[in-house]
């Protein structure tokens, strides 16, 4: 059987899983549609908190970005899973112990405020748009490079997917797809990083195997250091970033993640706060499968492309690389006519007058998009063709489930804190239940228009997502559990002066606006993806002197402080 | 509970917080960040130290703090008699 039809098969396969279960799953209550009942047990929430986590920049980009990042890469990897030790130590079990649907519930309540709840909504709105519609994008990807189908109608079919499970089954329906989704995902992902580490240092761990040797004795790791400096980049295992940089991003990054409201929302769906903890623990293991693979599969995937492809002649060069020509991610010219690919750091000028030049070299040939790494990984390590098929099937698969998550995100931002507890607060549990579906139904429209209109700004917005939730929710949630003379008034100036500031840093040095500015203007030579950290250390400082400078929270509300830093009494997550 | 009790579970939890962030800290931003550098001049196996500690060990060494605090806190519950029957 060909690749092509294979990958059919399998993503068929995979599809009408996805749609068995959410006919098996539908939600008939507000409280199945929010949060499945409450009813998750912690090991299967772990799981879907890892598919809901893990997006198609984790599953497609990831790996191919370290690949080119090298030591820089290792912010993402620390970033994106120190954040569930935040979650699991600061937030989950109070979160689950307060007992409601939504983080903008938590804030409104928490902070006796509807200004604080309509800041907390907006927040949410912000966050969660910028990152779905870059969802909408993985899956027209991957639709047009494996199915050759227009990556408009792949955007519709992933869209269809999508409507079909959060609509029918909200939270409940999205939990055991998720499910589902992480085992087609995880499997995805290891089977090619198992078969290539096996190839190439015959160790079938790869996280043991990228520390490894290669079949002539020295290690992979100086042997891709080696051929780094032979072509003038910097050494693979040393990055270049500053490291007040690095020490940012990682932190924006982590804190970020504990901010995002799709991610906390998971864990109102466990019976018990200790579920709640535990369950933080189990996703973060899930995780860390995936997340300890990538970089091995970034090494695996870079020493095998620069082989490959480094001064040979374009005549010999296999397959994978004419089929990724015919999609753009992958370009070749010829600039000094010799026939042969030459790949180098042509921005290195030492290099480039001592070693280039005199080779006859006339500038980099070869540019490789990031994002092709992972999907192309089976085809370069010449892994037989239903692998090929399984990791398309994953990488639909990371970016459905995230969608999902945010979408549901969405829709209960709009029916239930807006209209159940502003606009019509006596509305009917059916009623309330038909919004969020009508909810849902609009934010798979929106999505799906910037799936099929990716507006610039959504590729340079998706990694500031976390900086706006870092600015915005983690202070916020923390010092309502935390500092119990924290107040309205100091949550809600707060969460403002540290979104906008956040928003303002990232329009001036990635959009340009309000005069711009280029690297050397970053303040505390902080890139704007790191700012997160400092807009969200403004916040704290805001909210902590504006809140002694205002009267103390209601004797009621510390009451409630008190209750939520003790497991006891959780009960079901209720609709007071 | 009385009041007392509740401050001092609250004190205990937020020294357990204490500590592990501390090692949360140590290995992601010290040992992967701060002095890559320095740790690189060690190696086990084929990796330079701090590039396998900003690549590797922090990611471990996450999960078990997890689940330290998971069992610690379960004891914790159980002593002050505030755990979830």
């Amino acid at each position: 059987m060909d690749v092509q039809l294979l990958t059919f098969l399998i993503v068929g396969l995979t599809f009408a899983l996805y749609i068995g279960i959410a006919i098996w799953a539908r939600a008939g209550s507000t409280k199945e549609f929010y949060i499945a009942g409450g009813g998750i047990h912690p090991i299967a929430n772990g799981m879907a908190t890892a598919a809901d986590w893990m997006s198609a920049a984790s599953f497609i980009s990831m790996a191919g970005l370290i690949s080119f990042m090298g030591y820089d890469g290792s912010v993402f990897l620390m970033g994106w899973t120190g954040g569930y030790v935040l979650l699991a130590l600061l937030l989950a079990p109070y979160l689950r112990k307060f007992g409601k649907f939504t983080v903008p519930d938590f804030i409104g309540d928490r902070y006796y405020s509807n200004v604080a709840r309509t800041v907390a909504v907006a927040c949410a709105l912000i966050v969660s748009f910028t990152y779905v519609a870059g969802q909408m994008r993985g899956v027209g990807v991957v639709f047009s490079r494996f199915l050759e189908v227009d990556i408009n109608i792949g955007v519709l079919i992933g869209m269809a997917i999508v409507f079909f499970y959060a609509v029918l089954g909200g939270m409940k329906g999205i939990t055991y797809t998720q499910v589902a989704q992480y085992c087609v995902l995880i499997f995805a992902f290891m089977v090619p990083a198992i078969f290539i580490s096996l190839n190439m240092t015959g160790n079938i761990i790869p996280q043991i195997g990228f520390g490894g040797t290669t079949a002539d004795g020295t290690f992979l790791l100086d042997k891709l250091d080696q051929l780094h400096t032979d072509l003038g980049f910097a050494e693979y295992t040393s990055g270049t970033k500053s490291k007040v940089d690095v020490f940012a991003i990682t932190l924006a990054l982590m804190v970020g993640t504990a901010g995002l409201p799709h991610v906390i929302v998971r864990f109102f769906t466990v019976p018990k706060v200790r579920d709640a903890r535990k369950s933080a623990g189990w996703a973060l293991i899930f995780i860390a499968i995936l997340y300890t693979t990538a970089p091995a599969i970034a090494v695996f995937a870079r020493t095998n492309m620069i082989n490959t492809v480094s001064d040979k002649p374009y005549a010999e060069m296999p397959a994978w690389v004419g089929n990724w020509e015919k999609t753009g991610l992958l370009t070749w010219e010829d600039k000094n006519e010799d026939g042969r690919v030459q790949y180098y750091n042509d921005q290195n000028d030492t290099f480039v007058t001592s070693i280039a030049n005199p080779k006859g070299w006339n500038g980099n040939e070869l540019v490789v998009d990031r994002d092709i790494m992972v999907l192309a990984n089976p085809e370069i390590a010449n892994l037989p063709a239903w692998v090929i098929a399984l990791v398309a099937a994953g990488g639909l698969a990371a970016a459905l489930s995230t969608a999902a998550g945010l979408l549901l995100v969405i829709s209960t931002a709009i029916s239930r804190d807006l209209i159940k507890k502003q606009i019509k607060p006596d509305i009917s549990e059916k009623g309330e239940l038909m919004w969020a579906r009508v909810g849902a139904f609009f934010a798979v429209l929106v999505a799906g228009y910037f799936g099929v209109n990716p507006p610039g700004f959504v590729a340079a917005t998706v990694a500031l997502a976390f900086g706006l939730a870092a600015a915005s929710f983690f202070p916020a949630i923390i010092l309502g559990v935390f500092d119990k003379r924290m107040n309205r008034e100091g949550a809600i100036a707060g969460m403002v002066v540290g979104i906008l500031l956040m928003l303002f840093y990232m329009m001036k040095y990635k959009l340009q606006m309000f005069g711009g500015g280029a690297s050397e203007d970053w303040w505390f030579g902080i890139s704007p993806e790191g700012f997160g950290t400092i807009a969200m250390v403004v916040n704290l400082i805001v909210s902590l002197v504006v809140s002694r400078m205002t009267p103390e929270p209601p004797q009621s509300v510390q009451d409630i402080v008190e209750n939520i830093r003790v497991p006891r009494g959780a009960g079901n997550a209720h609709q007071h | 509970m009385s009041k007392k009790d509740l401050k001092q579970y609250w004190k205990t939890n937020l020294r357990y917080l204490a500590i592990l962030l501390s090692i949360w800290f140590l290995v992601s931003y010290c040992f992967g960040i701060l002095f890559v550098d320095q740790l690189n001049q060690f190696r086990i196996g084929g990796f330079k130290l701090g590039f396998w500690f900003a690549q590797q060990g922090s990611i471990y060494v996450f999960v078990i703090l997890i689940f330290i605090y998971v069992r610690l806190m379960n004891k914790l519950d159980k002593d002050y008699d505030v755990d979830e029957k």
